[in-house]
């Protein structure tokens, strides 16, 4: 039975957190996640959950924490936002190397310097390639149905891998959304009892974990590593499957809206699709082909289902909400372009940065990108290929 | 009944550090690492260990030297590790899920303790896990080639610090990790010595059997960085304690006690002129280095010594 409330985005998770009760959470703060890991550890102080909480002096410990903890074998989560993300960084790699099913949401928010606290997607970003599976969500709906489908995927026997849960900071994580709660019986049959592989504590048949591997290995560990990562979009897949038989909820790879009969298309990420998707229904009224692509599951990346539902438009924006300093381009537009590169017919691509320190959205940004790409499918010319918008002047 | 911790019957105990590890020939920190173990001997235990000599040499590519449950993470971590270890295992002896009684012990050198990994190492003593946390102190980065750290002594001669004609080694003091764990507040710390492994193993003994968080400090000579003779690990781990250099001494619920007090209180010099690290302090002209050494040694040593007496008189006041 489902229950309709009106609660933040960090409410929502730390009741999915509540709901599963992790066995240990590593907990510091950092806004705007900050309320997520306060609202569970009343639930912890209250007795309402079984898990024991490690209040670490940095992120960095919460990490290394939650590493200790899920090699020991029970199941793991923690949460971080922006600066706490980057503390993090060489532990996230190990988390993944060692193939240990943490779960943790990251609330997104922009990378000092300059210090802020609101959202973008540089923390989550810089984190991309260090072996995580990535979900994104739009709204407090996704992020808390992400965060159950995440310790299902992660502790999956066939991947066992870590998982971040990307949500927006203070749009999604502080704002009070009508949301439909499963109840507690449901979310704890949904994820199960956790299976343990290889654990710390199972004294009688030690296991030594981090060794050092040279030259002789280290290249086939790593390729074995990699192969793992084959695996995850099926059980990602499966465990969506499974979510909709109790939620009636649909997840895949990613959302298309209005995108089949499009000429031209936005891919966006988290709350800004939404928008986008208000302002692409004014325009469908007026008879514009215009359509969306919002990915949910980012790493790893479906570039081939991805690819073929974009290949047929004429012209595309993908809007990132990082940059990527040093002359590059958004990393969403690097894998977008990456997954339409080997087709012959592709749309003309555009890279448009939004939206850094929690600048707003606002409908008239995606007015003017949806006019551009009318502009660029008409001529077949594209100006600037990558421009700030949003700034002021 | 615990196993007494005497020769004869700790000689029919398991070894459960093996033999065939990649560390130096006459390296401390093997020996070390089986006296904490054979002290630990009537429990299961689970070891983490902070990146370093030990951990590259006791696990590699498909062999490890281990007999118990180990986990390396990286460098500055090993107590945060440990402590989540000890956490889930809390977590799931709570739920019935385990009911063996297990010890957590962090083994890790100087530079993961004092220096990258003191954060991580404070946190854990002052969350008050139920762990131990013993520190090998071979007074430098001996890993990555002899660089100081954060307990490398004054004068001494590192790869970064190196003896020339205007920088006589390292300038500044060693930090006294052991007070400053002690400063904690957690029930039990202590310095020991493989030279005193009666003393040694006993502190093990008393350290896991004491609830909480504990910390120990273990000299650890490294004949590489100290360019000492290969065999001479125990008598300059004895020195060390007979000049004073490393006194043996407990913190047990904040009272001071001295476990060994040396007979005869040897001049530094001994300690010194063994190493090849202190070579250039005897060169002519620089009499007033070994002075300075002499004096910081003699000035903390009398301060432990009144340390000791203030907690003994605090203790029949109570």
């Amino acid at each position: 039975m489902t229950k309709v409330v009106a609660v933040t985005g960090n409410e929502a998770v730390a009741n999915a957190f509540r709901q599963i009760e992790p066995d240990v959470c590593a907990a510091y703060p950092i806004t705007p996640q900050t309320e997520l890991m306060q609202r569970f550890a009343s639930f912890v102080s209250n007795g309402q959950v079984k898990t024991e909480l490690i209040l670490v002096e940095s992120e960095h410990s919460a990490l290394s924490a939650c590493v200790g903890a899920a090699a020991a074998g029970g199941r793991v989560a923690t949460a971080t936002s922006s600066q706490g993300l980057a503390l993090m960084w060489e532990i996230l790699f190990i988390a993944a190397g060692f193939r240990l099913p943490i779960v943790m949401p990251v609330v997104n928010r922009a990378l000092s310097a300059p210090i802020n606290i609101h959202c973008d997607h540089s923390d989550a970003m810089g984190a991309r390639d260090s072996g995580w599976i990535q979900l994104w969500s739009e709204n407090a709906q996704e992020a808390y149905d992400n965060t159950i489908q995440a310790f299902r995927i992660a502790e999956d026997m066939d991947i066992r891998l870590p998982v971040m849960v990307c949500y927006d900071g203070f749009i999604i994580s502080h704002s009070i959304e009508r949301i439909e709660y499963l109840d507690d019986e449901t979310v704890k049959s949904f994820v199960g009892d956790y299976k343990p592989l290889f654990p710390l504590l199972d004294v009688d048949n030690p296991k030594s974990f981090g060794p050092l591997i040279l030259t002789d290995l280290y290249h086939e560990v790593r390729k074995a590593h990699s192969e793992t990562y084959k695996k995850v979009p099926q059980v990602v897949l499966r465990v969506a499957e499974e979510f909709e038989k109790i939620s009636g909820r649909k997840y895949g790879f990613f959302e298309a809206y209005r995108l089949e009969d499009a000429e031209i298309g936005i891919v966006i990420l988290n709350s800004a699709a939404g928008t986008t998707k208000d302002v692409i229904d004014e325009y469908r009224q007026r008879g514009v082909k215009v359509g969306l692509l919002k990915p949910r599951l980012f790493r790893p990346f479906p570039y081939e289902e991805i690819g073929n539902a974009l290949k047929h438009l004429k012209a595309l924006c993908v809007l990132d909400r990082a940059d990527a300093f040093g002359g590059s381009y958004g990393p969403l537009y690097l894998d977008i372009a990456a997954s339409l590169c080997n087709y012959s017919q592709k749309p003309l691509l555009i890279n448009r940065i939004y939206g850094l320190g929690g600048r707003d959205y606002m409908p008239e940004q995606a007015a003017k990108v949806i006019e551009e790409l009318m502009e660029i499918a008409k001529t077949g010319k594209v100006g600037s290929l990558k421009e700030y918008i949003g700034v002021r002047e | 009944m615990a196993t007494p911790l005497n020769l004869k019957e700790l000689s029919k105990q398991e070894i459960r550090f093996t033999a065939g590890h990649r560390l130096c020939a006459g390296c401390a920190a093997p020996t070390v690492v089986k006296m904490i173990l054979l002290a630990a001997c009537d429990y299961p235990v689970v070891a983490a260990s902070s990146t370093g000599c030990l951990e590259v040499s006791s696990c590699i590519s498909t062999y490890t030297a281990w007999k118990i449950p180990w986990i390396h993470n990286a460098f500055e971590n090993a107590a945060a590790t440990l402590s989540g270890v000890e956490t889930m295992y809390r977590a799931l002896k709570k739920q019935g899920k385990i009911d063996r009684d297990i010890k957590f012990i962090a083994i890790c050198g100087d530079g993961g303790t004092y220096d990258i990994g003191f954060q991580s190492l404070s946190g854990a003593m002052e969350r008050g896990h139920d762990m131990l946390y013993v520190c090998y102190d071979n007074g430098a980065y001996m890993n990555t080639g002899i660089q100081r750290s954060g307990a490398t002594p004054t004068f001494a001669d590192t790869t970064t610090c190196p003896a020339g004609a205007v920088i006589p080694g390292k300038p500044q003091q060693r930090k006294d990790l052991t007070r400053i764990m002690a400063a904690h507040g957690i029930p039990y710390v202590a310095q020991a010595s493989p030279s005193h492994w009666p003393d040694l193993m006993k502190k093990v003994r008393k350290a896991i059997e004491t609830p909480g968080a504990k910390f120990i400090n273990i000299f650890t000579p490294c004949n590489r960085g100290w360019r000492s003779r290969t065999d001479d690990a125990i008598l300059l781990s004895r020195l060390a304690v007979e000049t004073c250099f490393w006194p043996l001494y407990e913190v047990e619920n904040g009272v001071t006690r001295v476990t060994v007090k040396p007979k005869e209180k040897k001049p530094i010099v001994e300690f010194l002129k063994a190493q090849g690290r202190f070579k250039h302090i005897f060169e002519p002209g620089r009499e007033q280095m070994i002075e300075a050494i002499q004096q910081a040694i003699d000035k903390n040593w009398e301060r432990l010594l009144k340390e000791e007496e203030i907690s003994a008189s605090g203790e029949k006041a109570e």
